[in-house]
């Protein structure tokens, strides 16, 4: 509470509101029953399928690609390549009006710069026949030798200053305690359940292409750029997301593939990327290498922080992960310093993926917190208490809502922290977990807060429902339902006379699913636009002869459960809305909504914007067999108010779950010679399964931050993820006595731990 | 997936004489083939369908032991009351295979010839492999070999037999019943299959147009087994290791043992060696450790799988020491 500037506990939306209720999802039905249509579901009248041909070199040029077989294989029509693709162009660079994933359009020349690389598509009556012809395409190539090398350890060019306060290297040499570790996060790959797809349909000189995309104006946008049309002529839908996890932010390749296809036959063309390209082409978290130093006083203060980091990116884009996300805002310390640099692979290029940036980098910088504490003898709760700013230290701005300390304290008395015996292997489990050694470890993490700009559309129906249009997207969390409680609070339909529309850019433009950013950035343009069909209602409502309100005054009237009544007089005592819209013989009452970004926006330029979480981790341990599960995590989140207590702790069990695969599963390797992901397959790439995933116990602080919206909305899709590998390296070390700085935790590494025996 | 003729027999010499073709491929349950073949690693010409041949019965025999049918499904053996009481090992290790969903697909005849999961077998696009196409080299051997063998691997393969069920079997000692153009006959499981050598695309001692029938498991030993394996989740993951032991404890000493390995040999693999071991010795874990010192004394490991030598000696001593509890 004491760094919050204007949130207050007392604030909180009282219990009874739709506003904070567990609401199971509106669209919840249509999923459980197969009717949601998800972009690969879209089938239209003579549709016809593409299937992609990659390369199976790493780095060279394409000598010679011969068609001829696959062109006369049954039922195949086209077969598009570097010399009949056609004009396809690059989105602007760096500019943020529209982005895409790989800088470079589909068969732009003879290069290729990564294995599975697009080289050719075939298209044909069926997906069997145009696998079998994609299949036949002779491709010769002229290879190079390839940079593959996980390692980025010989680094030795240029760094960027990412942040800088103090004499960092002074503060380090004389610091009494110090921390110098190198901390590696693998390659990993983004496995929504629903893998990409693009199903392209022409009218004219118009094209609509069911997308799966996180954000379906921005792939509007892009699209034209890259198809060299009018942005009017684009029209994107995507209905439902079985998630993207940040890989389906931007447009990728096959989209102008199918595009351009779907032109060419004048024939709806649909591309389904397999799991195995999701694996080469659809981007992945690229693998860090962070140097921390850590200096601090004996009795645990930071003096001194400096983070090192180098990310690898393809040879096409420069893609920084951003690993100092967190650092310099984190804990109070006088010098600090984050550099970073890039280091080009012969891989596909990265995109984000879920907390991009301050998950790795948190990995780093929390591992290493966990290292101090035991050097300090001081406990990890302690020492991140003992280190909390007042401020931003890295822009001097106050905290909007910041409850670090109040997430550590809660979870250290939800875990039982005080009953940690911190020597290795010292602790036992009784019942289930009888004969097993336990490990306990904790870590703090943060993700920033964003509000883009969206707009909404928001219509009272002469039937009495009440529908609501943007283009954003519910990538599966639940901005569907989001958008009908924000409405139930405003207009007080219930929620099935709420129709929500979105994922189509015929709808005013919305904000991208990602960065945990959606619901913060949709809230204010839903209630605007709620305030304003109200107010055109209640002008209606006294402006038209034969209205029951005809001529009294509208700032006495209200809209309550959707009546219009005196505000004196109970709400059904007035009349349905529908009633007004009828009498006033006009088609329905709409009011739109802006919301403007936090960039943009005065108030929002004094606070530094950011969530917060404390994730208490046990594992459970059998030395005599090396066998390691997480078997425990209470996560405690300060993301602001929560819209939707379901959906939100929904996020934040899925992302510890997520947590334990990236601490003890996730990594893709990538053949050595040839460069092909070699372990691209959901049998071969491990993330955790259901018995892999431990009992999650969630707790949201609640605080609304009310700079970011009138609710104090943030956003949670991120913020469960970031501190859960850290969390169970620290226990690992707990119970095992081995320091796993290079993720993910094997059982090679446990295999080498002392301890033989429970 | 290639174009195939599709054969659908109503008796086993029909499906037999239907098979002896070049080309020709039976499918059971499919739950490797078909995934083989849309990865254009296997390219059947026909496929000759046993689904309705009657071989899906489990049946007690005589002597105590067992007969069960090629195409009885994996769950449905995994819970039969017979295997459950008499075969605990092999339910355990059934069930600690695949998936439900793949389980009621996959059968034991099919499981008997499941192929490998070394991913550069799966992928045509992944370089050579001597098990796909003979004589092309092995990308194993210089590439990712975290998860392949360390026993009985060759200069030609090191890929890892992938089975949970005939590990067990091959601790039960069952018997492989077989029918082809030349007529019956039966294989102890031991000696069906093959160590890849200079031939790694040969994994059994099956001609063309056999057919696996029924498997006979003898009476075991001892009801003291267990199956353990041990793998970095906890769910459907092939085995890093695993250990089928069945024993006979009497007094304290171990009167008899069989011991199979799965996840480290290029085939299931009987420690014999260590089985002499510990025979007529006390149970006790200094005699443990040294019948998984013998057990995998011959391991060979490559680049990343040297913990497997170690992983699978623990995995035996923790199976030995839960099996003679």
């Amino acid at each position: 509470m004491a760094n919050g500037a204007m949130d207050d506990a007392s604030l909180n939306t009282a219990t009874t509101s739709i506003i904070g209720a567990a609401v199971p999802r509106i669209d919840g039905p249509f999923k459980a029953t197969g009717t949601a249509q998800y972009t690969a579901d879209f089938h239209f009248p003579n549709l016809v399928h593409a299937v992609p041909v990659q390369s199976t070199i790493a780095n060279g040029t394409i000598r010679k690609l011969d068609t001829a077989k696959a062109e006369s294989m049954p039922g195949v029509l086209l077969v598009l390549h570097k010399d009949n693709i056609g004009k396809l162009y690059r989105v602007i660079p760096n500019d943020f009006s529209a982005t895409s994933s790989e800088a470079r359009p589909p068969f732009e020349d003879t290069r290729i710069f990564y294995w599975g690389q697009y080289v050719a598509v075939v298209i044909a009556e069926t997906l069997e026949q145009a696998t079998a012809a994609a299949k036949a395409v002779q491709v010769e190539y002229d290879s190079a030798p390839a940079s593959l090398k996980p390692s980025l350890a010989d680094y030795a060019g240029k760094r960027k200053s990412v942040s800088k306060r103090g004499d960092v290297n002074k503060a380090y040499e004389e610091a009494p305690v110090k921390v110098d570790q190198l901390y590696v996060t693998p390659v990993e790959t983004h496995n929504p359940i629903e893998m990409h797809a693009s199903v392209a349909v022409w009218d004219g000189d118009n094209v609509t292409l069911y997308e799966t995309t996180q954000g379906v104006w921005n792939a509007k946008l892009a699209m034209a750029q890259i198809l060299g049309i009018p942005s009017e002529n684009v029209q994107i839908i995507t209905k439902y997301l079985g998630s993207g996890f940040g890989g389906k932010l931007f447009p990728w390749p096959h989209s102008a593939m199918a595009a351009v296809a779907a032109k060419r036959l004048n024939r709806p063309v649909k591309l389904s990327v397999n799991r195995r390209m999701m694996f080469s082409n659809v981007g992945h978290r690229p693998r860090c290498e962070q140097q921390m130093k850590i200096g601090a006083t004996k009795d645990g203060k930071l003096v001194a922080l400096r983070q090192d980091y180098l990310n690898h990116t393809s040879f096409i884009d420069d893609i920084d992960e951003g690993c100092g996300e967190c650092t310099p805002y984190l804990y109070s310390v006088p010098n600090l310093e984050v550099t970073s640099a890039l280091v080009q692979r012969n891989t596909g290029t990265p995109s984000p993926m879920r907390g991009p940036g301050a998950v790795p980098g948190l990995f780093a910088m929390e591992s290493a917190m966990d290292e101090m504490a035991i050097a300090l003898n001081i406990d990890p709760v302690e020492l991140r208490l003992r280190n909390e700013p007042e401020k931003d230290e890295s822009t001097g701005q106050k905290f909007s809502s910041r409850h670090l300390k109040e997430c550590l304290e809660t979870g250290r008395e939800k875990f039982g922290w005080s009953k940690r015996n911190p020597a290795i292997g010292s602790m036992r489990g009784t019942g289930s977990q009888a004969g097993k050694i336990l490990g306990w470890g904790m870590a703090a993490a943060s993700w920033g807060a964003f509000r883009f700009g969206a707009n909404a559309s928001v219509e009272l129906c002469p039937n009495g429902r009440v529908c609501v249009r943007s283009a954003t997207q519910d990538i599966g969390t639940g901005t569907y339902t989001i958008f009908a409680q924000v409405l139930h609070d405003k207009i007080g339909v219930p929620l099935d006379r709420i129709d929500v529309f979105l994922g189509d850019t015929a709808h005013p433009e919305g904000a991208m699913s990602g960065g945990s950013w959606a619901t913060a950035s949709c809230i204010p343009s839903l209630v605007m636009a709620c305030d304003n069909a109200k107010r055109t209602l209640l002008r209606l409502a006294v402006e038209t002869e034969g209205s029951p309100h005809h001529n009294h005054d509208a700032a006495k009237l209200e809209l309550t459960s959707g009546f219009v009544h005196p505000s004196d007089q109970p709400y059904h005592q007035g009349i349905p809305f529908e009633e007004i819209i009828r009498i006033a013989r006009v088609s329905g009452v709409t009011g739109q909504g802006r919301t403007v970004s936090t960039f943009e926006d005065p108030k929002a330029k004094d606070f530094s914007l950011h969530s917060y979480s404390a994730v208490f981790v046990e594992v459970e341990w059998e030395p005599d067999i090396a066998r390691l599960r997480v078997s425990r995590v209470v996560s405690v989140i300060d993301g602001g108010k929560i819209i939707n207590r379901k959906a939100a702790a929904n996020q934040i069990m899925g992302a510890v779950v997520m947590g334990v695969g990236m601490g003890l599963l996730e990594e893709t390797r990538y053949d050595q010679r040839n460069g092909q992901p070699i372990n691209g397959s959901m049998a071969d790439y491990l993330v955790a399964t259901c018995p892999d995933s431990p009992t999650i116990d969630v707790t949201f602080l609640d605080y609304p931050d009310l700079v970011m919206n009138e609710y104090g909305a943030r956003g949670v899709g991120e913020i469960g993820l970031a501190g859960v590998a850290p969390a169970i390296t620290a226990a690992v070390y707990h119970a095992t006595g081995i320091r796993v700085r290079e993720l993910p935790v094997r059982i090679e590494d446990l295999l080498k731990s002392n301890i033989r025996e429970a | 997936m290639n174009q195939f003729n599709y054969l659908h027999p109503a008796s086993t010499d029909q499906a037999v004489s239907s098979a002896s073709s070049d080309g020709s491929k039976f499918i059971a349950g499919g739950t490797t083939l078909v995934d083989l073949m849309k990865l254009y690693v296997e390219n059947p010409s026909t496929l000759v369908d046993v689904n309705d041949l009657p071989l899906a019965q489990v049946e007690s025999l005589p002597n105590g032991g067992l007969r069960v049918g090629a195409m009885v499904r994996n769950s449905d053996l995994a819970f039969h009351p017979t295997v459950k009481e008499k075969y605990a090992v092999l339910s355990e290790a059934l069930l600690s295979g695949a998936s439900p969903q793949l389980r009621n697909m996959a059968t034991t005849g099919g499981n008997l010839l499941q192929r490998t999961r070394c991913p550069y077998f799966r992928d045509v696009t992944a370089g050579p492999c001597n098990k796909r196409n003979p004589g092309t080299g092995c990308s194993a051997i210089d590439g990712f070999n975290r998860t392949m063998a360390i026993l009985g691997t060759s200069d030609h393969c090191i890929a890892t037999h992938p089975s949970d069920m005939d590990v067990a079997m091959t601790a039960l000692e069952a018997l492989i019943f077989i029918e082809g153009p030349k007529g019956k006959r039966s294989v102890p499981i031991n000696d069906f299959y093959k160590l890849p050598g200079d031939t790694p695309h040969i994994e059994n001692v099956l001609e063309p147009g056999e057919l696996i029938t029924h498997v006979e498991i003898p009476p075991a030993i001892s009801t003291k087994q267990h199956y353990l394996k041990l793998r970095d989740r906890a769910s459907y993951e092939f085995a890093l290791a695993s250990a089928a032991v069945v024993a006979r404890v009497e007094g304290g000493h171990i009167h008899s043992v069989r011991i199979a390995m799965g996840g480290v040999g290029t085939r299931p693999w009987r420690a014999h060696e260590a089985e002499a071991v510990l025979t007529g010795k006390p149970a006790t874990p200094a005699h443990f450790q040294a019948a998984a010192e013998a057990a995998l004394r011959g391991a060979k490991p490559h680049t990343e799988n040297a913990f497997k030598v170690e992983l699978a000696k623990r995995c035996v001593i923790r199976a030995l020491k839960v099996a003679t509890a």
